[in-house]
């Protein structure tokens, strides 16, 4: 080993994962890092699923209900969810386009350990006096500013630093993206997941300054004496509903547009065969960006908007769908007539595709208004945004982890255990999830500690597939640890199908890669 | 392991719950076609729309799985190359746009008839509580007695906790039902006390949320008579759960008789109101309005949920002023759950509980405080 490559390796110890401006290093760090609060919010679910598994209160107090609520909301939203996708991109992203590392890389740095100190202050709150926030992940206020318990002040902080990393990352993400592309990569030859991410970090930037806002006025009318949110000194409830969800929805989408490009990468490679649409994929990511910010007030049909404004809307929200079915419908295309395997991110992938799908469906459902009076607020609109952020985005998530693995540890995962993992993870899923939109409709609210006797049936039905989905969780991790340590030697190109610059780079991608810009020939048309 | 183990235990326990719980228990799968035009309209539009997803799934699903069966690479195919078609993106872009559009003809329709509230017969007020319900019926004039009341969940504590066994409408029954007459229509004007709720009854398709500072209209017209439930459906604090809707719908004539005897019973009270009860009166009553308005923040024996809910044992507050007592109970302690129950408890039962937390859980302060005590207090303050 030369002194040059020598002088350009990873640091020993602790100080390589404190001082790291590495992408590789921080994509992982992300990456165990919402896998961590993936297992915490998974165990704040158990609590639920174990209270709601037979009538009555048996485990916890309502209070200590609502906390869980709260907090398996946020901590899967922020901490699960979006940061893994930060990680991902700060792994592949590079590594698609061609480019040596992230064009901010300092930044990259901070903008990962923010995080951990944010959850420490959140879950904190849970030991607190008055106990953790107990509001709903979607805070409404005077709830979450009259009504609220003294913690909720080190939930406002916690998010604004959330929120101050998700903005660093996605102005690293578009400057990269934007800047870094290595000769040849055009735009329209991008992987869909740079495309999706660029418009994600697009959506970051337009909604995280409004998040941050809305919390800042909760933190005024709790401790500086205004009214933005209070009746009482003339301030308005609903205004936070509308700042809320001009944030909520969008975010939404941030997590499921990166979800879209992964699907888009594995479909292809197990199904050897081109994304059938790649333009109309991109369109329709666009597309789909742009509607999300002008629907957001669905959220909100139950507050008493004018007719015009709810007939707006509804007719917003159905467009939604188009865009969407382009997308399904173009994964479907390229399976068809293709020579497909089924390796486990192919088995994620596809079970995406179908449970998405179905978390559209009654995404279509809920966008007509009078059927909205009936599902709102009770479990049909719980089961639905878990079949779209489960199966959904989680799924995507799980899909790329076996997707990428070899790439990043060198080694073949397990596929056995990778397997088992997705037929206990799909079963469970279903076992948990789609009960409830049967509890919905026969009419249980959501967040409630204890239910009427006519939902005792498919609660327990759904506490066991909650049980049974949240245990076999900890496969993955046992794969995961595994496939570090060890395996079958992966090759540079890993799939016999895959496509992209981060097939050309050996496996495991060396701590450095492209420091020279690949060959042009390389870039192919997607 | 441990994983195992839950799982056999969980359906061996929810095997048993299912055959114990059997009675009541149901498997139903979908909405209630309720007991409204706007309810059927609205159950109508649900099964539409399901329809139409339903068949757009087993058109998707249908190709995937086709291919997913003969498209695959140990059957020794070879992967097609097409790729790319503007026509077909067109078609695909269009077909689900057309089908919206059949939707939404029919979804504006009956959106604008739920927003139709001119021309109703009977308004009622309903305003939102931690965590109860008041009804107000807006009277002709201002001569009539006024009738109000709150409607609080009289599921007992103890079948909540498990230790007795739960009754049939369990958390979906109220000490005293919103009465209204069938064949009327009845607009509900919402709003909230505290922090917002949202008053549901599937089967009359309404759900609308209750705003403090804002009121919302909606209406109804139920035809049949009948005991029709539902729930708060706004997370509004600890006992969300825990606040139910009962509407019990009479004929016109039942319904008027009703509504007489209630403003009989308003006279009564303020008859009532002058005259002195006996301390063992107003202990008895006192530890039932306890346990139906209180008992789930400050809990059986008083000992409350400290730092949130503090305890009513000890309390210098139920010890020692008896003003101090008072102003607790009538104006409540603002931005607390503790509501003002001035409003919701006449001066008899104000009496009761204010010397029945001065008395019980080993407070001993000996006072029987008078309803006069209490009118003197609530007209001083006024």
């Amino acid at each position: 080993m030369s002194a040059h490559d020598h002088h350009h390796g990873p640091a020993k110890g602790l100080s390589r994962w404190l001082y790291t401006t590495n992408h590789k290093d921080i994509g992982s760090m992300y990456l165990w890092f919402s896998f961590a609060m993936f297992l915490l919010g998974g165990t704040f679910a158990l609590v639920i699923r174990a209270e709601l598994f037979q009538p009555g209160l048996q485990f916890v107090e309502p209070n200590f209900f609502n906390q869980m609520t709260t907090m398996h909301g946020l901590v899967m939203v922020f901490g699960a969810v979006m940061p893994a996708f930060v990680g991902l991109a700060n792994w592949m992203i590079p590594l698609m386009i061609g480019a040596p590392d992230m064009a901010l890389p300092r930044m990259n740095n901070w903008s990962f350990w923010i995080l951990p100190f944010a959850f420490a202050m959140l879950v904190s709150t849970l030991f607190m006096e008055g106990g953790g926030p107990n509001f709903g992940w979607t805070f409404y206020a005077p709830l979450s500013t009259t009504y609220a318990p003294a913690s909720v002040t080190f939930f406002i902080f916690a998010v604004h630093i959330m929120g101050a990393s998700s903005i660093m990352g996605s102005i690293n993400v578009i400057a990269t993206i934007l800047n870094m592309r290595a000769p040849g990569m055009t735009l329209m030859k991008m992987p869909l997941f740079v495309w999706t991410w660029l418009i994600t970090a697009y959506l970051l930037i337009a909604v995280m300054p409004v998040l941050a806002g809305v919390v800042t006025m909760m933190l005024f009318d709790i401790h500086f004496g205004t009214s933005f949110f209070s009746a009482a000194g003339g301030g308005d409830p609903v205004l936070f509903q509308h700042l809320f969800w001009f944030f909520g929805h969008p975010e939404v989408y941030i997590m499921i547009l990166p979800a879209f490009g992964i699907v888009s990468a594995i479909i292809p490679t197990f199904a050897r065969k081109r994304l059938f649409g790649y333009d109309s994929m991109v369109y329709a990511t666009a597309s789909i960006a742009f509607l999300s910010f002008i629907v957001w007030a669905h959220h909100m049909f139950t507050v008493g908007m004018p007719l015009a404004g709810q007939l707006f809307f509804m007719y917003a929200t159905m467009l939604i769908a188009v865009p969407t079915g382009v997308k399904v419908f173009n994964w479907v295309a390229t399976m068809f007539r293709g020579a497909m395997t089924f390796e486990t991110p192919m088995l994620f992938a596809i079970a995406f595709v179908v449970l998405f799908t179905l978390g559209g469906f009654t995404g279509v459902m809920l966008a007509i208004t009078p059927a909205d009076f009936q599902y709102h607020d009770t479990y049909f609109v719980v089961a639905h945004f878990h079949y779209v952020l489960v199966p959904g985005a989680v799924f995507s998530l799980m899909a790329a982890a076996y997707y990428w693995l070899p790439k990043w540890t060198g080694y073949m995962y397990d596929e056995t255990l990778g397997k088992l993992h997705f037929w206990l993870s799909f079963i469970g899923v279903n076992l948990l999830f789609f009960p409830q939109h049967f509890l919905g409709l026969a009419g249980m609210p959501r967040r409630i500690p204890d239910y009427a006797l006519q939902f005792a049936n498919f609660n327990w039905i759904s506490s066991v597939g909650g049980f049974l989905f949240g245990f076999s969780q900890l496969i993955l991790l046992f794969v995961v640890i595994k496939c570090i340590k060890g395996g079958k030697k992966a090759t540079a190109q890993v799939w016999e199908g895959a496509q992209g610059l981060e097939w050309t780079v050996p496996s495991p991608a060396p701590y450095h890669t492209f420091e020279t810009p690949p060959d042009p020939s390389l870039i192919k048309a997607q | 392991m441990l994983s195992k183990a839950k799982l056999w235990l969980s359906l061996a326990l929810g095997t048993l719950i299912f055959w114990s719980a059997g009675l009541h228990a149901a498997w139903d799968l979908n909405m209630p076609r309720g007991v409204t035009q706007m309810s059927r309209d609205t159950y109508d539009l649900h099964m539409t729309i399901f329809w139409w997803c339903v068949a757009i799934g087993v058109v998707v699903f249908g190709a995937m799985l086709w291919s997913i069966i003969n498209h695959r690479k140990s059957k020794g195919v070879q992967p097609a190359t097409f790729h790319e078609s503007t026509k077909v993106e067109i078609v695909w872009t269009l077909i689900p746009f057309l089908i919206l559009i059949a939707m939404a003809i029919p979804a504006t329709r009956v959106l604008t008839a739920a927003y139709d509230t001119t021309e109703s017969e009977l308004d009622i007020q309903i305003i939102g509580y931690q965590w109860r319900w008041e009804y107000r019926y807006m009277r002709e004039s201002m001569d009539e007695e006024e009738v109000s009341f709150f409607s609080v969940l009289s599921t007992s504590r103890e079948e909540i906790n498990n230790d007795v066994e739960k009754g049939e409408n369990y958390l979906l029954e109220v000490d005293r039902p919103l009465v209204i007459p069938t064949n009327t229509k009845v607009r509900f004007l919402m709003t909230s006390a505290d922090v917002i709720h949202a008053w549901w009854v599937p089967d009359f398709a309404i759900k609308k949320d209750t705003i403090p500072g804002f009121i919302n209209e909606t209406w109804v017209i139920v035809e049949e008579p009948g005991i029709y439930r539902g729930q708060c459906a706004e997370l509004c604090g600890m006992d969300h759960g825990f606040m139910p809707i009962e509407v019990h719908a009479l004929e016109r004539a039942d319904y008027d008789a009703w509504y007489a005897q209630q403003q009989e019973n308003v006279r009564q009270i303020q008859q009532l109101a002058g005259s002195a009860i006996t301390m063992q009166d107003a202990m008895a009553q006192g530890e039932q309005i306890y346990n139906r308005n209180c008992v789930a923040c400050h809990q059986a024996g008083g000992v409350g949920m400290p730092p949130v809910f503090p305890a009513i044992a000890g309390s210098a507050k139920a010890t020692g002023d008896v003003a101090v007592t008072m102003e607790t109970l009538v104006h409540g302690v603002p931005g607390t759950a503790m509501a003002a129950y001035g409003r919701q408890l006449n001066p008899i039962e104000l009496a009761s509980i204010i010397t029945y937390v001065r008395n019980a859980y080993g407070n001993s302060t000996g006072d029987l405080v008078q309803p006069a005590d209490v009118n003197a207090y609530i007209q001083e303050g006024q």
